[in-house]
């Protein structure tokens, strides 16, 4: 099993949705990298990933990995936010038939699983409609 | 460099074969390919595997096959890039022989997928894909593969029918391969009928989960006659490109751009063009993908290879035969071993004679495979001469 350290150590992006900007080239980065594959810039200024966004695109995963089988079926997307930046989160408090490309969605904040047998749970990102 | 031939193949019946180890799975086909050559030693070895630490608990696989094989000392190497394994083997033992090193190389690959239950092979090969961004928020393969099927549903109007149409015509293909796990036909409307795993794809638009090896002997063009009796097939060029592994990264979900890159380097590597090649192996582990990946190698416009299998183009026979073996989808996909797997194919094309799945004429071949979603791409061009 793995260590606590991996955990903690994504706590930045996934509790407080920090990201990084290249500041020669200004593109933008989530996570956050040391060097910018747009120009090779290594300085970056820190950001946070917008909350309003819209899905690029979507799936409904029925036959889900073994630690999620009991959440199954549930949505999981890809959405766009503001500066072009992509991220991949499920989307909860949806019905399927509501999803499409374009939906807005803005980010919250929730549980995502409980880590192996002893049961840490484990929190990060989901996707929520706006309607 | 020198120039390198393909003398020698071999590949067992796929499946889940559960009274075989690892280990012999891999030496079975190795003697196959040993055998067909007709070579009575090698110098080196390539072995592509995506993650017998996963699926068999067991890593420094160069060393256990080399010995299993009967051939250590010689050097033998393990090479990963997921999926692409295979194809990557293949290209070091092409450089091995091109750049002189070695005379006769042996590159295999290898999968024991069933030693774990669904969800620990869903693990293993979730691993592919970027472990803290898409794997923790609960995807899967065919969910990230589903995503890019929406994406290209949405931008170019490609339909269901169209994905299950891949799924058709590769288990027709598949059906007339003896060494195929699923060697049968499937209907459209059982494809779209069958288990639903990640909207808008089903069972039967995934590859399956497979033991098997396949591997081939290679050395340098100007000794094959004296080596082999068989037909050499030259490796007219190889080609290696990179991407994002994680789809969200990617400038364009819909589009493959390691596939595109390493097909433009194997195009010009080879001084061709794709109306020049007479027949592809693809890395088809979805239907979609199949579709994404004749746009990349420049076999269809960008947004049209949804009707390749639709209207029969991409069918044994039609303009641009894809996956004559019936692909991962019929063939069976053990990830390490389905670029050898490809290899083989391409050389028993190329060699004519092939019986009933013979492209007619064939002279010259593709085999395109791919890791992840795309993260990387292993494209090699083979001609007879
Ligand atoms: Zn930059």
């Amino acid at each position: 099993m793995s260590t606590s350290a991996r955990y903690w150590r994504e706590i930045p992006q996934r509790y407080r949705l920090e990201a990084a900007k290249c500041t020669s080239c200004g593109k933008q980065f989530f996570p956050p990298r040391l060097v910018c594959n747009g120009c090779g810039g290594r300085e970056f200024e820190a950001t946070k990933l917008s909350d309003k966004g819209k899905l690029a695109t979507y799936t409904v995963i029925r036959i889900a990995p073994s630690d999620l089988t009991q959440q199954a079926p549930y949505a999981i997307g890809i959405a766009e936010f503001d500066g072009g930046l992509r991220v991949t989160a499920q989307v909860a408090d949806v019905d399927f038939d509501e999803l499409k490309v374009g939906m807005p969605v803005r980010i919250e904040f929730r549980r995502i699983r409980e880590e192996g047998e002893a049961g840490i749970l484990c929190y990060g990102y989901k996707f929520v409609p706006v309607r | 460099m020198r120039d390198v031939a393909v003398i020698g193949v071999g590949m067992q019946k796929w499946g889940e074969l559960w009274e075989k180890s690892l280990r012999d799975i891999f030496t079975e086909s190795a003697l196959l390919a040993i055998d067909d050559a007709g070579v009575d030693h090698i110098e080196s070895m390539y072995v592509g595997c995506m993650t017998s630490g996963l699926f068999a608990g067991q890593e420094h696989l160069g060393s256990l096959l080399a010995d299993y094989l009967g051939v250590a000392p010689i050097p033998s190497l393990r090479v990963e890039t997921a999926c692409a394994s295979g194809g990557a083997a293949f290209r070091q033992a092409f450089f091995d022989v091109a750049c002189g090193e070695h005379d006769i190389v042996l590159a295999g690959g290898v999968e024991k997928m069933t030693d774990v239950d669904g969800g620990g092979a869903t693990y293993a090969l979730s691993t592919a894909a970027d472990a803290e961004y898409e794997v923790y928020h609960g995807v899967t393969f065919p969910g990230l593969y589903a995503m890019m099927a929406v994406a290209h549903m949405h931008k170019y109007g490609t339909t269901r029918d169209q994905l299950a149409h891949v799924s058709v015509k590769n288990h027709h293909n598949g059906s007339k391969n003896p060494l195929a796990q699923y060697p049968f036909e499937v209907s459209l409307d059982q494809v779209k009928n069958s288990v639903a795993v990640a909207d808008p794809l089903n069972i039967l638009d995934c590859s399956p989960i497979t033991d098997g090896a396949a591997a081939a002997i290679l050395c340098p063009l100007e000794m094959a006659g004296k080596l082999s009796d068989k037909p050499p097939i030259k490796i007219l060029s190889s080609a290696h490109a990179t991407d994002s592994i994680a789809l969200d990264s990617r400038e364009d979900i819909a589009w493959l751009s390691a596939v595109e890159k390493a097909g433009e380097i194997a195009y010009t590597g080879a001084g061709l063009t794709p109306s020049d090649i007479d027949f592809v192996e693809v890395h088809d582990c979805f239907t979609i993908a199949e579709i994404c990946v004749i746009e990349a190698l420049g076999f269809f416009d960008r947004g049209k290879g949804g009707t390749g299998a639709e209207s029969g183009e991409t069918a044994m026979g039609g303009r641009i035969p894809v996956n004559p073996s019936g692909g991962l989808k019929s063939k069976g996909h053990p990830v390490g071993a389905t670029g050898l797997a490809q290899i083989a194919e391409v050389t028993k094309q190329l060699r004519g004679g092939f019986g009933e799945r013979q492209v007619e004429g064939a002279t010259i071949g593709m085999a395109q495979n791919m890791g992840g979603t795309g993260g990387s791409c292993v494209v090699h061009i083979l001609g007879s001469v």
